[in-house]
């Protein structure tokens, strides 16, 4: 399994992160290392084994549609970057 | 009081023979006289420590018996502590002020322990060095020009240097077990569920769990008491009762079985370290334990099945850092789009968004079945191999890591040799179990932990066998020259 620098750029992008062209070559190699690490699952057969996606194996827990918590606007505003009149600002969206 | 127990510095405080107070002041001038050589710490709570000590020099006078009273502890930089800085070692959250608690600090809390700081560790949890902060590397104390492993390498290094009574840490591949066995301290990764996650920073939701780091397993089991147990916050929680965690530390050996998977002990395992581990299991033997080969077939499995599951949970936990409601934020984004770019590939670490980049392309488009889903079906299958063995045998006991400590930078440039280190953790993590990390000697200077696996919600078990083999031995007891010293 062999990623080209393109593929790295496009990965880059779905996960939002900005890479010059110096970085996209270094991950261009360790992501194809780690790419050729986990290959090796590919020749264990697991034909009619199911996924685990939770050790114990629960269930989704439900609780009542209900508030539990109060509003603490002020508090939560209080670590962003940038805000106005009790609002997170943003970089103009629509032109 | 360096090397004190909870147990024997709470007799103390009940016979006021020290307060809280004098106790806190004693940790916070170790901390400032050695942890310039080690950077253990990355915020030093000084002021609140002091409040929380006077409040438990008062709850104690009042009649208290909660054994974490007066206790001065330290949590890892990545639980949620309500107005004091919580970074993750990351630049992302250099300047993050929780508004809220995390349930393992809250609970602390409300038994009376102290909080001294915050520890450092890898950058979001990723790493098993503790080379990857935002804020430099942790020394190892037993010698500086190691690392303290990772990624709770700050609190492993802490509670051996004698930097606070005991530490929270958190394991999602070995984070607190393998740099509690290279810093010669004892360390506990719960049963998936036992230990609320609400406010933990995530790392990989499936996998993290929140546990204790301290000098001996019956400290360790104190504050089990004080975390674990159901929480409405965490819907992964348990609903299963905890257990009394110390009332049967001292309970007899007799009769135990002991499994040692042959895959523990191939090759790649340092002969010092497979020496001090089988001499570890004749001490069981002589405490009455007997013992079985068995096996964990899908053992080399873990590796990749770990570092599919864990980027791929890590690619859509951390998708939340966009530089919009907390966090890092570039300077003069040009647009959305820029800001969220700029702001992620600037505020994130090199080897944070390596797993980003892992798991973002393991869940694209055409390759979810290929990698993700594959990941989980051969999680089954290891899951399935603990199954098994623990029809046959109570515990399960190998080394925690191939090696003792390395030097700083000897595995920077070869990131995959770093993963395969991880070799004997990671499953443990993937089927959920108990585990620990018990100091068990010394190879070449350095400290050699002992695992021991437990089945699902056995701790009590696995506190029991490590607290008899404590009793027997004197290798926790342990203290490097660094901080003897002081």
């Amino acid at each position: 399994m062999s990623l080209e620098k393109q593929d790295v750029l496009k990965i880059a992008h779905l996960a939002r992160l900005s890479l010059d062209d110096n970085d996209a070559e270094q991950y261009q190699n360790s992501l194809t290392s780690i790419l050729d690490l986990v290959e090796q699952m590919q020749s264990v057969d697991t034909n009619g084994v199911e996924p685990l996606s939770n050790p114990l194996e629960a269930k989704q827990r439900l609780r009542d549609d209900v508030v539990t918590e109060g509003n603490r606007r002020n508090a939560f505003l209080a670590n962003a970057p940038q805000t106005e009149a009790g609002l997170f600002l943003v970089p103009q969206v629509i032109e | 009081m360096v090397d004190q127990s909870i147990t024997s510095l709470a007799k103390k405080l009940r016979a006021k023979d020290i307060s809280s107070v004098e106790l806190t002041q004693d940790y916070l001038a170790r901390i400032k006289h050695l942890d310039g050589q080690l950077n253990s710490y990355i915020t030093v709570s000084d002021e609140i420590a002091l409040a929380q000590a006077e409040a438990a020099d008062k709850l104690i006078a009042s009649g208290s018996t909660s054994a974490l009273a007066g206790i001065p502890i330290a949590h890892k930089d990545l639980f949620c502590t309500d107005g004091i800085l919580t970074t993750c070692a990351s630049k992302m959250l250099h300047n993050f002020i929780p508004p809220y608690e995390s349930t393992v600090t809250g609970r602390m809390q409300a038994s009376g322990a102290v909080t001294l700081g915050k520890t450092n560790m890898d950058e979001f949890a990723m790493g098993s060095s503790n080379e990857n902060s935002h804020y430099g590397a942790v020394k190892n104390p037993w010698n500086i020009d190691k690392v303290p492993g990772g990624s709770s390498g700050g609190s492993a290094a802490a509670v051996a240097a004698g930097l606070c009574v005991a530490a929270t840490g958190t394991d999602t591949g070995g984070s607190i077990r393998q740099p509690a066995s290279f810093c010669g301290i004892t360390g506990l990764k719960p049963t998936y569920g036992r230990v609320s996650r609400f406010g933990m920073i995530a790392y990989a939701s499936s996998l993290d769990q929140a546990g204790p780091m301290a000098r001996s397993a019956e400290d360790c089991a104190f504050i089990l008491q004080s975390i674990a147990g159901f929480d409405t916050n965490d819907s992964t929680c348990s609903e299963i009762a905890t257990e009394d965690y110390t009332a049967n530390l001292d309970a007899p050996l007799n009769g135990l079985s002991i499994g040692l998977p042959k895959e523990y002990f191939g090759d790649g395992l340092n002969n010092d370290v497979a020496k001090a581990i089988q001499d570890a299991v004749k001490e069981f033997e002589k405490l009455g334990a007997t013992v079985k080969e068995i096996s964990l077939p899908n053992l080399n499995l873990s590796i990749p099945s770990y570092y599919v599951i864990a980027p791929s949970e890590a690619s859509s936990n951390l998708s939340r850092f966009d530089g919009v409601r907390y966090g890092y934020r570039c300077e003069d984004p040009k647009d959305l789009m820029d800001m969220y770019k700029r702001s992620r590939g600037e505020g994130f670490g090199k080897e944070v968004q390596k797993r980003i980049m892992v798991g973002t392309y393991a869940l694209s488009e055409g390759y979810y079945d290929a990698y993700y889903l594959k990941a989980q079906r051969i999680r089954r299958l290891i899951k399935e191999d603990f199954v098994k063995a623990f029809e046959q045998v109570d515990v399960i006991m190998g080394p925690v890591a191939p090696t003792t400590a390395f030097g700083i930078g000897a595995k920077t440039d070869d990131p995959i040799a770093m993963y395969l280190e991880d070799i004997y953790t990671l499953s443990v993590n993937l089927a959920g179990v108990p585990a620990m990390s018990i100091p068990a000697g010394f190879a070449d200077g350095m400290p050699v932990g002992l695992q021991i696996m437990g089945n699902y919600f056995s701790e009590a078990k696995l506190l029991n066998v490590a607290h008899k083999f404590q009793q027997a031995t004197d290798w926790h007891t342990k203290n490097p020259s660094l901080a003897e010293g002081a």
